[in-house]
């Protein structure tokens, strides 16, 4: 058993470097798609990033109209800290929000300009809320404008920032989604040049075939070589694919921090190595064996 | 050990090849059968291998119908069986060599045994010296001679040999039926299909003789007549 799966490798690896040109145009389809499933994964990663990135820092500013009483706000603070939804509210009075403008925009002298023609303090009170999560935001902002305080409330500064999220989101899923749909076809179109792959050398060695039966072959001694030849397409497939990424990976994560700080692709990239490793392995080897399992079954029935 | 019942063997839509065919052959004999070409000997054999299906009667090998034999059990019964074909079949893709250790590979043979018997085969049938040569590159003679080394490297219960001398020149077909005879003796059954009147009066052995399909002489020992 064990010595004619042994016999079974050595003869599909015979095939496969006998037609090596042939095996390399299948590989490099395969190298293709299995690339793209890399680059999803790793822009997977980095959409995560941002999202996460981001929902931390977004949250609702609920500016009150200028004649606003400070304990109605502090009074309308306590409640909003009740709901569950809200992790964090905090209270930036008019002149605490005066101070942070001033910090802001101390070097422009243009802005300090038109704020000393102003006079006085032109800001407005505010809450800060901060949520659990991205989703609540819009309950949260719903609840300030159904409540008995709506009117004390100048604007929630929460529509402005809300596409901003959105606009991750829908861009993130368009490109999981495209890239998922591509992907398909691209595995379609190796699993396709797989299947014409063995099936020309099986239609080739016909009569090598019928004279392996012949000699007392069995069918899995026949058959055996050529699904070999679909696992080795996959496992050369994988590695290529694998030894492109690392090195891109490696010189594109310092480019891609400066844009992302914190993002880290080549760390990721190397601590799930072998999870990326067992996927792609999984799919160039499925793969490669389905195509010549089919090709198999259809030539040599 | 093998028996034939009543085998008639119609190629549609209605050449009748083998008609009505009854004998039997026991464990170590050595048989040949004879007839002009035409006579249905090549028919007789792939009946045997199961390369052709029987229209009517029974075959019986080891007890096994192989009439009816079920595709998966094939193997069981080609690698019993060591065959010289007609026109050699040896594989194209391969060399001598690899023609050889492709045979043993299929019976399991173990790499030392591999590494031992292939070469003195390759001595014995004298193409030591084209053992790395593929097919298309061997004379008639040279072909015949790897086929015959490839249907024995094995050591076949049955050594079917289908014309096993139709390229040879006299030198060389008195070898090969002297390597069957010595075959024959080590105790390997024989049937030899040949249309070649002085290796069967020469051979002094037992002698089916075939005409238009039909068995019209069964001697033990036997004669070319026609
Ligand atoms: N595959 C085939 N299809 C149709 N007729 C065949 C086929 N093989 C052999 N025959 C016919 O069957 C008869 C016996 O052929 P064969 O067994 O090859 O004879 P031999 O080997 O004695 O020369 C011949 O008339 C031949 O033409
Ligand atoms: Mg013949």
């Amino acid at each position: 058993m064990f010595i004619s799966l042994q016999r079974i490798l050595k003869y599909g690896w015979q095939d496969f470097w006998r037609n090596r040109s042939v095996s390399a145009s299948s590989i490099f389809v395969m190298v293709m798609m299995l690339s793209l499933i890399t680059s999803l994964l790793l822009s997977q990663q980095a959409f995560k990033f941002l999202v996460l990135r981001l929902q931390e820092q977004v949250d609702i500013s609920v500016y009150f109209r200028e004649d606003s009483f400070e304990e109605d706000i502090l009074e309308i603070k306590k409640e909003l800290a009740l709901i569950p939804e809200v992790k964090e509210v905090e209270y930036i009075s008019k002149e605490k929000a005066l101070e942070n403008f001033i910090q802001l925009h101390q070097n422009d002298s243009r802005i300090m300009d038109s704020l000393t023609e102003v006079g006085g303090n032109p800001l407005l009170a505010s809450l800060n809320i901060i949520a659990f999560e991205a989703a609540q935001y819009a309950q949260i902002s719903g609840f300030l404008e159904k409540s008995s305080f709506a009117e004390s409330i100048d604007k929630i500064d929460y529509h402005q920032r809300k596409p901003v999220i959105d606009r991750v989101f829908s861009i993130s899923s368009e490109i999981n989604t495209g890239g998922i749909l591509f992907s398909f076809i691209l595995a379609l179109v190796a699993v396709s040049l797989i299947f014409n792959q063995v099936g020309l050398s099986i239609e080739h060695a016909k009569k090598e075939i019928e004279v392996m039966r012949l000699v007392g072959a069995s069918d899995w001694f026949i058959r055996g070589p050529f699904l070999v030849q679909g696992v080795l397409i996959g496992f050369f497939a994988t590695v290529l694919t694998l030894l492109i990424f690392l090195p891109l990976c490696f010189f594109l994560s310092a480019k891609i921090e400066i844009l992302l700080p914190g993002l880290d692709i080549f760390g990721y990239f190397v601590n799930n190595f072998f999870t990326i490793f067992f996927i792609h392995l999984a799919f160039g080897i499925g793969l490669g064996m389905v195509s010549s399992w089919i090709a198999v079954r259809k030539y040599l029935a | 050990m093998i028996s034939f019942y009543n085998i008639t063997k119609i190629y549609p839509p209605h050449t009748v090849a083998v008609k009505d065919v009854s004998f039997q052959v026991q464990e170590k004999e050595f048989v040949s059968i004879a007839g002009r070409s035409g006579a249905g000997k090549t028919t007789l054999l792939k009946l045997l291998l199961a390369q052709e299906q029987s229209t009517r009667g029974q075959i019986f090998f080891d007890g096994q119908d192989i009439s009816q034999i079920k595709k998966k059990d094939l193997p069981w019964l080609r690698k019993r069986l060591g065959t010289v074909f007609q026109d050699y079949k040896l594989l194209a893709s391969k060399t001598v060599y690899e023609n050889m250790v492709y045979v043993m590979e299929i019976i399991s043979q173990t790499k030392r045994h591999i590494l031992k018997d292939v070469p003195q085969v390759l001595e014995i049938v004298g193409l030591t010296e084209r053992a790395n040569n593929f097919p298309a590159q061997l004379s008639g003679g040279e072909l015949q001679r790897a086929a015959i080394g490839r249907a024995l490297i094995h050591r076949p219960d049955i050594i079917l040999a289908d014309e096993p001398t139709g390229n040879l020149d006299p030198y060389h077909t008195r070898d090969v039926i002297q390597l069957l005879l010595k075959i024959n003796q080590m105790g390997t059954t024989v049937i030899l299909a040949t249309h070649n009147k002085e290796i069967i009066n020469r051979l002094g052995k037992r002698v089916i003789t075939l005409e238009e399909g039909k068995v019209i002489r069964d001697e033990d020992p036997g004669r070319f007549i026609l």
